[in-house]
Formats: C-alpha cells, structure tokens, sequence
C-alpha cells in the first residue's frame, strides 16, 4: 500500500505552517487516487484538537510525539524513521520550507531512500508516486521516479495548496521515539526572532517589483502602498538599487535573488532578461509600464500599457476597498 | 552641433600605470618571465620559453621556481578572446609541429570554399572574381576563444603559471628598465573604497616582461607614453560585433560581404563589411566590422548587425536556426604605421594586437601575433642568457619577418577607404596587384577621435528586436556570459557631462549599452547632458578608446566568458 | 580544532546549462568554477581559525568529483585551505542525493573532523542538503542555512532563518553546517597563495580507499531515477490592456486578480 506519511510544522502557539497542510492535503488527494493512506506526524506539544483537525486537510491518522522538541530537524528524523518503519508508510511528503528539507534528507540517509527536492507536482502512476521538479533554474522540468521503498519528497515553497476535503476527524496515535544521541546536541535558543529591517522577499507570495519608470526614489511609496494593501513585499531592480533609490536586499535579477511568487506585480519595469532571469517562474505576472514595447510585455500573464503614476494610486485604493479595509 | 571627441579627452595620466616596486622585498612575487595576456601572442610566448628552456637547464634553474607566468584578466584564457577567424596554420605548426591541423581542438575546419558578395538592400551580388585579400584556401576556420584554452592548457602542461582572473594594472619601472607588472587590487567598492574582503594586488617581479593585452594594450598605452614609442600614425580601430547560431543547414563556404547595410558616400566614412564562417555541421558565426573613424553620432555596429540579419540572403542561412553566443571586440587597423616605434625597451617587448600587428585587408593577425610571441621568447632566451635585458633583438626580427613584410605591404591599403567605397576600393585593389608598390609612400590617417561627429539618420534604419533573429543590446550582453558585480569599481575613465552628440556617439558606439543620457535631459533637448555609465556592462571591447574614453582594468575575473567567439 | 570544508566543482553560472539527453543528467562539458557557496563555507573556516575563539589545527577541502575537480580544490586550498583530499572514482558517477552522501560521509569519516563546513545548495544539483545526508550518517548534529556562527565554549553558536523568523541554535561538536550566502564576503586568494596552491598536499582516493561500497553508490547505488526531461510548461500569451479609462483598467485588474485568488 503506497501510504503517506506528512510532516506538520507548527509554531510555539500550536498553528500549523500552511505549507504543511497544503502537503497533507496534497497527499490525501493522492492517497485517494492510489487507495492508500494519508497521515501526519507532529511532534511537540500538540493538543488532542489540534492534532484531529488534521483530519479536515485530509489526514486519517496523526502520530504524535510529544517528546521530541519542535523546531529542529534531527529529532523528527528520529520520529518519522520510526513511525515508518512501524507503520509501513512508503513515502514521506513534505511542504516547502527549511526544516522539510532537513528532515526529509535525514531520512535520505537513515532510510537508505531516495529523495527529489524543490518539487512542484507528484503524480500517481501504476501504484507509484512520481516528483517533478524543476531544474536548472527552471530551464527544463524532469520527471523523477523512486527505485525502492520509501521515497522521499520535498515540495517547492508553496507548492501544494491547503484543500479542506472533508469534516473527518483523524486519530491521534501517541508515539514514544527514543531520540539519537547526536539529535540532542542541537538546542534552541531563540526561536523565530522577528528582524525589521531584513526584508525576505523570497518567501514572499506577492511581490511588487519597482523599476526605473517610478521616476524616482519617493515614488517606491506607491509600490509600497500597493504591496500592503496586496499583503505582499516591495522588490527592485538592479538599476534602481544602483541609483540608491532601495536597498540591495530586494534586488531581484542576474545578480540579485531569484524569486517565484505567485505574484509578481512589475511596476516601470522594462523586463530586460538581466531582471527577468529573477521573476520569470512567478506563477501570475503583471506589468504596468508607459511603454507598449517593453519586452516585459512579452512574458507578463497581463500587461497594462500606461501611466503608473496614476495606476498604482487607484489600484490600491480598489483593491483596499475589495478586502474591506 | 558635431563635436570632436579629441576635445573631450578621457580624465586619465597614463603616468598613473607606471610605478616602481613598492611591496617589501620578501613579498613581492618573483617570476622568471611575465607575460601579460592569455591571448595568442602570450601563449605562444609562453609555450616557446618553455620548448627553449628544456635545453637550456641553468637558464631554466636562474629563472627560478616559476620561470613563466601568464597574467590574464579573464576567467579563464580565452574568456575575452574574439575573433572571425581564418587562421593561416604556419605559426601553429610551428609551435607544435607533431600536431596535424584535423587534431586542432579549437579548428571547425580547413576553408576549402571562399565567397565575396557585394550586397545592396535586397540582393547579394557575388563578386567574381573574388578579391585576393579575402582568399582563404589553406586556411582554417577556427575559434581564438578556443585557442586560448588549447594554447593555455599546453602551457600549463609544460610548467607555466596561468594566473586568471589577474590584471595587470601597473607596469613596474626602476631607472626605466622594465621591472615587472603589479597587479590589480580586489574587493574595491562603487567609488573605490576598500571593502571587506579587499585584497591588494602584488608586485610581480620578473626578468623580462612581454605586453601581450591585445586591443585594450593597458599597460602598453602607458609604456608607449612614458617611452615615447608613438608610431608615425595614430593607432585607430574597427569595433567587430560576433554571433554565434546553431543552424539545421550547414554552411558550405567562408562569406565576406561588402556594402549594404553600410553607406557609400564619403560624407559617412563607413568602412567595413561582414563575415560569415561556417563552424562544422551544426554552427555558423556571423559579424559585422566597422571602422570607428565613422561620423555619424547614431551609429551602432551592434544594429547594423542585426539589420544585417534581416537581408534575404543572410536571413536564409540563419533559417530555423538559434543564436547562441554573442560578443565584441576592437581590431587595431593602423595597421604598419602605428606600430610603437620601437617593439622593444629594456627589460620588455610588445607583441600582437597591442603593437597594432594587424594586416586588415586580409583580416589576419592571430598567426603574427602568435609569431611575434614565438620571436619574443627566443629573443628573450637569447638575452638572458648572457644576462642582458636588451631585447632589441626582438624588433629586428619582426620587421624582417613575414609580420614585418606583409604590414609593409598593406600599409596604405586602409587608408584611401575614407574616400568613400568606389575610390576606396579601387585603390586598395591597385596596392594589392602591386604588392604596395602603387602608390607607394605613406598615406596619412587622422585618429578616430579625431572625426568630428554629428547625427545623420543611421539609426532610423535600424529593426526592432523581434527575439527570434534581431534582439536588443542587454540580451546580447547577457549572452557573453557577463556577470560583473554590480557594485564594481568604475573602470571606463570618459567625461561624464559632454556635448549631446559626444553623448550620443558613445550610447550608439557602445555594444553593451553602457552609457546613457538621463531620459529627462534626452526629452529636453539640452546641448550639454551628463552622461550615465554602467560599467557592469562592460564586455571589455575597446570601442571608447576610439571616440574620447579610456578603458583602465577592470578587477580581474570580470567582463564576458566567451566559450567559442 | 579540524575542519573539513566540502566542496564541489560545478559549472560556471556564465555557461548555459543544459541536460544532455542521452544520459538524462547535467552535461559538464564546459567552463567549471569552485560552487560560489562553498566559498562561504571556506570563508567561515578562516573567520573561525583567525577569530581567536577556537584554536583550528587544520582546515581541510574534500570534494568528491572527476579528474577535473582538483581545480576547484586548487582553489579552496588558495582561498585558505591547509591541504585537499579528492576522491574520485568511476564508480561514483551518476550518484543521486543518497548515494553521494553516502560516499562523501565515508571520506570524511577518515579524516575524523570536528566541524564540517559546506555552501548550502549547488549551482547545479539545486538540492540544498547534501549537508544534512552527510552528518545523519556521520552521527553529527546538523543545522543548513546557517547566516552566523560564533564559537563559544568549544560550541558553536548558529543563527538562520527559517519558517518563522531567525533561530538562534546552540550546537555541540563535532557537527556539520551548511552556510548561506549571507554569512561572509569570501576574501579574494592572493597571487601568492593562488601560485602556491599546487604544492599543498592533495590525496587522491578512490572508493576502496575509504571503506565504500560499489553497490552504495553511482547510478546501480541511487534510489530515484530520472523518468523524463521536458522544457517548462509553456505560457499562454499574456492580455495586454490599453490604459484610457484608468478607473475601467483597475476594475479589469481587480477582476483579474480576484478570478486568481490573489486577493
């Protein structure tokens, strides 16, 4: 039986990363196609509610292992080997984010299994679980398919979405997991700290990029305003950043970060290839630029040809009036 | 308002690159022979030492622990290397004579069909019978880019030091004998500050020096002023920009063309023509060539080759096909009377591009340079071998050559171009039927920066980037492989608030679209603009040397990474 | 203190990639560089050996790779390193993720480390954790993404960011570290240390030498396989929108991102 075991991360106050439900939902709708199992494992400190209301993402058993200490990977290493060599489970699926990574190579090598990272879809064929990733900085898509048993698959930042499929509550099995020597030698001292000024742009789900058609540094204030009532962040090209008007840590490009969100509004950006390098994966792009031949406009999903002076002001104030602000 | 560049000379002192040793004694690197260039002339340099120096083992011994070193700026030898190119094999085979040309890795193939087309807007006029300076057979069709590489991996294989990503910045000079080179410091920030992780260059001390830099001849401008080297003419330039395509249809013939899209009449001094190569079954080059003594401010060889693609005849060779690299670089055309009027100076010597070792209408130069690099080393072994650094020897035996004989006869055939096509042509054709005989003499040549220039419509012809088979300046930049940090220090050295048609030649001129004018000032009209550069554009051409700009060195490691140009 | 920086030669960032499709992997055939991470991981090394507070014996480059692969250790041992150990095999060609962690954790078992330092992903795997595979075998505690460390008490002191925010972790040693790009501005090598490069000790070791099996490793010993290679999901071509109304355009744009869910 091709089950499927899922991390869920959660915070110090018990919410679950929607990263992680999206890959619970993700493998309930596989568990479904193949007539198999889905199931979560949390550990930490995870209330009886809590840990059941997996169940509505579509998880039928929960394994908790209220020992383990959240937050690092290795201890969880520890549990999922254990739950999946118990249980039989034949692949563990994780969400997007730094700790699936961890956990998920871990398991690599206390498994002895097969692993595909950054993926962005699996498929169900003949029983088996197929990963596809992009690869080469998205120049090309491969198709990876698992040797042996269990396979070991980390999704994409953001690549699942989290689906309510149903009102099930799931059931909640306590585990007891003996943890490693080594996985005890790495303690928390400070979890989640919030930095102001560092601006995370690739975490981002809505980006809006600023480019030298704002005109001038004091005009990034209308990108910023739009990304608030957007809830997204502000990002800037090279030319920009060159000229002072933002800082360095929101260039996107050739020589800034590479960034997929699943918007990316690009505001007085020409769309030169040294930019688009940077964007081109988001999954839904708009562009706003004066002109109509801007090569921007040839890979935007919708491309406005006008004035962002007077856009961006109006689209704001529309989209904050949408969301009731 | 047209404008003479030579006005608005670059904010430079040639002084600035010479020096003498300044690092404590126990620090400085000491080299055998330093050869600065991982091009042609430096590798072939360098692989002839080392050939010499096999039989000469007390030599060998005095040199020292690293008795040759090539100093290269790119990544890798060959990263800044460009080229058509028809390679006449006798210096290649005189280096490595056990080696046969189908075992060259860096030959596509031997040139067993050549063509000359003359074009005009829609047609292509082939020109029969072809002239002698463009005849090809016997030669080789091969990438400098790639022989670089081959020549560099040999080098290396044989004991010298390549050192890349290392540019030479100054030349070291005590009681003006030529000491060494020192090289550029790293880790400088936008406006020169130290950053960080900055390191400074080293005094690389050695018993000879060879100047091998090609086009941009940093340090050998600099030793040419110092030493009073000028050549009887000013050196002047053409700017080649170079496409590499993956193509369904092999091409079957070496092409040069002539005429369209350059203008004939005098007024436009348009000078130049195109080339098209085939590169073995599944790849062709293509580049556009132009003189940079040119007059119109619009002009830009960058366009001109992509107005060149979109003609029926060259349109169909690229048919179904995919670019796949890009770059440019500047041909040195005054060809004999530039040269330095001496090759040689106490403890150092010129050789190749730098020293103007060009014979432009037969579009060759990699063999001299290759030659004069092989001549340097054995006048150098000869010397040190009874401990002198008097490499006058190395002068001589250029000019007895076939380097020296060959730019002697083709020494006036550049000149009468700025005639205008038809004179230009005609009187070329008399000079090579009298092997330079006719008319004889010495024919003067302003320097480029000495054209005025001034705006004549060459831009409105241009195509708009279609992506497929014409594309834009920045898509053509990042095709080279270019990569520079942005936070670089600015090493183009140019006025930066000029005449707007001073402004405007360089934003045309520039293949990578380093300069600009500020869109507010180009909308305003004004007389005067500032002029924006961004020199992590850079691919290291040369072309502003010609119209008022000084290319100082860059920090190493940066610019293109050309793989087949 | 030993220090083992992991390091991997991949292809130059200028060179464009491509698979090649007979073999369905990476074709390596053109200009090769140093992993610009593992700079950093070099970088840390130097910070940790000349910042006063850890009393480093040795810092030592391992890279598993071809022939070719002593250029990238020519480098790391120019950027600091004290001497190389190479192993090459081919053996260990086509290994996956599992098997090269495999074969890299029993090559440094011989060297015995007690901080094994390394970038966080590769310019060309794309695969951000070798780091982790390596120490779970080595029975090290591991931490990736690392943009800090400080050595306090012979224990390291990591800072990264991850789902929440910034983690401060305390780690004891031995351990393996995976670092960002953040972490460091990695110093340029000197011309004197790049010319010296070559006379550091380099040992060239192939599979038997450290205790590897055959059947762990290269295309027989990885788990997954690659199925098939496709170019990216083409994009429909995009509406382009005229702005004359603006108040009519920004109706259009609501409605469009509302139809996306992305409001």
């Amino acid at each position: 039986m091709a089950d499927i075991l899922v991390y869920a991360l959660h915070d110090d106050e018990g919410n679950f990363n929607k990263n992680s439900l999206g890959a619970i939902s993700e493998a309930a709708k596989l568990a479904g196609e193949l007539g198999s199992e889905a199931a979560a494992v949390v550990v930490g400190d995870v209330s009886d509610d809590a840990a059941a209301r997996l169940g509505t993402y579509g998880a039928k058993r929960v394994f908790r292992a209220r020992s383990a200490p959240e937050g690092l990977a290795q201890p969880i290493v520890d549990v999922m080997a254990k739950v999946i060599g118990d249980e039989g489970f034949d692949y563990a699926l994780f969400g997007g984010g730094l700790l699936g990574f961890e956990i998920g190579a871990g398991l690599t090598a206390r498994l002895n299994a097969g692993v595909t990272m950054e993926v962005t879809a699996v498929k169900a064929a003949d029983g088996k679980l197929v990963a596809e990733r992009p690869v080469l900085q998205d120049s090309a898509v491969v198709d990876v398919g698992y040797v042996d048993q269990p396979g070991i698959i980390i999704g994409r930042l953001n690549a699942f979405d989290a689906i309510e499929s149903g009102d099930g509550q799931a059931e909640v099995v306590d585990v007891e997991v003996e943890l490693s020597e080594w996985s005890t030698k790495a303690t928390m001292r400070q979890r989640g700290e919030q930095r102001g000024e560092d601006v995370n742009i690739e975490d981002a789900d809505i980006l809006v990029g600023g480019g030298r058609g704002l005109g001038e540094a004091a005009n990034f204030k209308l990108a910023e305003e739009l990304a608030e009532s957007l809830g997204g962040a502000v990002a800037a090209t090279r030319a920009v950043v060159d000229a002072g008007w933002y800082p360095y840590a929101a260039q996107i490009g050739q020589t800034g970060k590479t960034v997929a969100p699943k918007l990316y509004l690009a505001a007085g950006i020409s769309g030169a290839i040294q930019h688009k390098v940077g964007m081109q994966s988001s999954e839904n792009i708009l562009a706003i630029n004066k002109d109509p031949n801007a090569p921007i406009f040839e890979f935007a999903d919708l491309g406005i040809v006008g004035d962002l002076h007077k856009i961006l002001p109006k689209l704001t104030e529309a989209v904050n009036a949408k969301k009731g602000a | 308002m047209p404008v003479v560049p030579k006005q608005f000379p670059p904010p430079v002192d040639e002084a600035e690159f010479i020096a003498a040793p300044t690092d404590p004694e126990e620090e400085r690197i000491e080299v055998g022979v330093a050869i600065v260039g991982g091009g042609p002339a430096g590798l072939a340099c360098a692989n002839r030492l080392l050939q010499l120096l096999e039989n000469e083992p007390e030599l060998s011994e005095r040199l020292g622990e690293v008795p040759v070193a090539v100093i290269e700026k790119g990544k890798v030898c060959g990263a800044h290397g460009l080229s058509g190119a028809n390679l006449r094999p006798a210096a290649m085979q005189e280096l490595f004579p056990e080696l046969a040309p189908d075992e060259w890795p860096f030959a596509f193939q031997e040139v067993t069909k050549d063509a000359v087309y003359l074009l005009t807007k829609k047609l292509a006029l082939p020109l029969v019978p072809m002239p002698p300076n463009f005849r090809n057979h016997g030669n080789y069709v091969v990438s400098v880019s790639k022989l670089s590489r081959f020549l560099a991996e040999r080098a290396e294989e044989a004991g010298a030091y390549i050192l890349t990503e290392t540019v030479a910045d100054k030349l070291l000079v005590e009681d003006r004998i030529v000491r060494g080179i020192r090289s550029g410091d790293r880790g400088r920030g936008k406006d020169g500050e130290p950053l960080s992780n900055f390191e400074p260059g080293s005094d690389v001390v050695a018993n000879a020096t060879v100047l091998a830099e090609g086009t941009l001849g940093h340090l050998t401008q600099a030793a040419i002023d110092y030493y009073g080297l000028s050549g009887s003419l000013p050196v002047r330039w053409e700017l080649g920009v170079k496409e590499v395509w993956e193509v369904p249809a092999p091409l079957d013939r070496v092409i040069h063309t002539m005429g369209w899209p350059l203008r004939k009449g005098a007024k436009w001094n348009e000078f130049g023509g195109s080339f098209i190569y085939p590169m073995g079954e599944d790849k062709l080059c293509i580049g556009m060539v132009i003189g940079l003594d040119y007059t119109d401010a619009t002009l830009s060889c960058h366009d001109l080759l992509q107005e060149l693609k979109t003609h029926p005849f060259v349109r169909k060779l690229l048919e179904g096909g995919k670019r796949v690299a890009w770059g440019a670089k500047t041909i040195p055309s005054g060809g004999y009377w530039s040269m330095p009027r001496s090759l040689a100076v106490p403890g150092m010597v010129i050789a190749g591009d730098g020293a103007s070792m060009v014979n432009v209408p037969e579009l060759k130069g990699i063999h001299y340079a290759m030659y004069a690099g092989m001549y340097a080393a054995e006048a150098i072994v000869a010397a040190l071998m009874r401990d002198e650094v008097d490499f006058s020897a190395y002068h001589d035996r250029v000019h007895e050559s076939e380097i020296g004989r060959d730019l002697f006869r083709s020494r006036n055939m550049r000149q009468p171009f700025s005639k205008g096509f038809f004179v230009g042509g005609a009187v070329a054709s008399a000079m090579t039927i009298t092997q330079g005989a006719f008319p004889g003499g010495k024919w003067e040549h302003e320097a480029d920066t000495e054209i005025e220039m001034s705006s004549d419509g060459a831009a409105s012809r241009y195509p708009e980037p279609d992506n497929e088979l014409t594309f834009n300046k920045l898509d053509s930049v990042f095709l080279s492989g270019n990569a520079t940090r942005d936070d670089a220090p600015n090493h183009v050295r140019v006025q930066e608030h000029v005449p707007r048609e001073l402004a405007q030649t360089w934003v045309s001129l520039c293949p990578a679209q380093v300069y600009e004018i500020p869109e507010g000032q180009l909308e305003s009209g004004a007389s005067e603009v500032d002029v924006h550069v961004t020199p992590s554009n850079c691919v290291q051409c040369g072309a502003i040397n010609a119209k008022g700009g000084r290319l100082t060195m860059p920090e190493g490691g940066d610019g293109p990474l050309y793989q087949e140009t | 203190m030993k220090i083992c920086c992991l390091v991997k030669e991949v292809p130059d960032a200028a060179v464009t990639k491509r698979i090649d499709p007979n073999t369905k992997r990476l074709d390596r055939s053109g200009e090769k560089n140093l992993n610009p991470f593992d700079t950093h991981g070099i970088e840390a090394a130097m910070q940790i050996r000349e910042g006063g507070n850890a009393d480093v014996d040795e810092i030592v480059a391992v890279t598993m790779g071809p022939e070719s692969a002593v250029r990238a250790l020519h480098k790391a041992v120019a950027l600091g390193a004290d001497r190389s150990l190479h192993l090459t095999d081919t053996a260990l060609e086509g290994s996956d993720v599992c098997a090269t962690g495999y074969a890299l954790a029993k090559a440094l078992e011989t060297e015995q480390p007690d901080l094994v330092l390394l970038g966080q992903q590769s310019d060309d795997g794309e695969c951000y954790t070798i780091g982790a595979v390596v120490a779970d075998h080595l029975k090290m505690p591991s931490l990736t993404q690392v943009i800090k460390i400080d050595v306090e008490d012979g224990k390291l002191i990591c800072e990264r960011q991850a789902e929440y925010g910034y983690d401060t972790v305390e780690v004891e040693l031995p351990a393996v570290i995976s670092v960002g790009d953040a972490i460091n501005e990695p110093r340029y090598p000197s011309l004197k240390a790049i010319m010296g490069a070559k006379k550091k000790p380099l040992d060239t070791k192939a599979i038997g030498d450290v205790g590897i099996e055959a059947s762990q490793v290269g295309e027989q010993g990885s788990k997954t396989q690659v199925l098939e290679i496709n170019p990216p999901p083409q994009k429909e071509a995009g509406e382009i929108i005229e702005d004359e109304d603006t108040n009519e355009t920004v109706e259009k744009v609501v409605a469009w991102l509302e139809e996306r869910k992305l409001i």
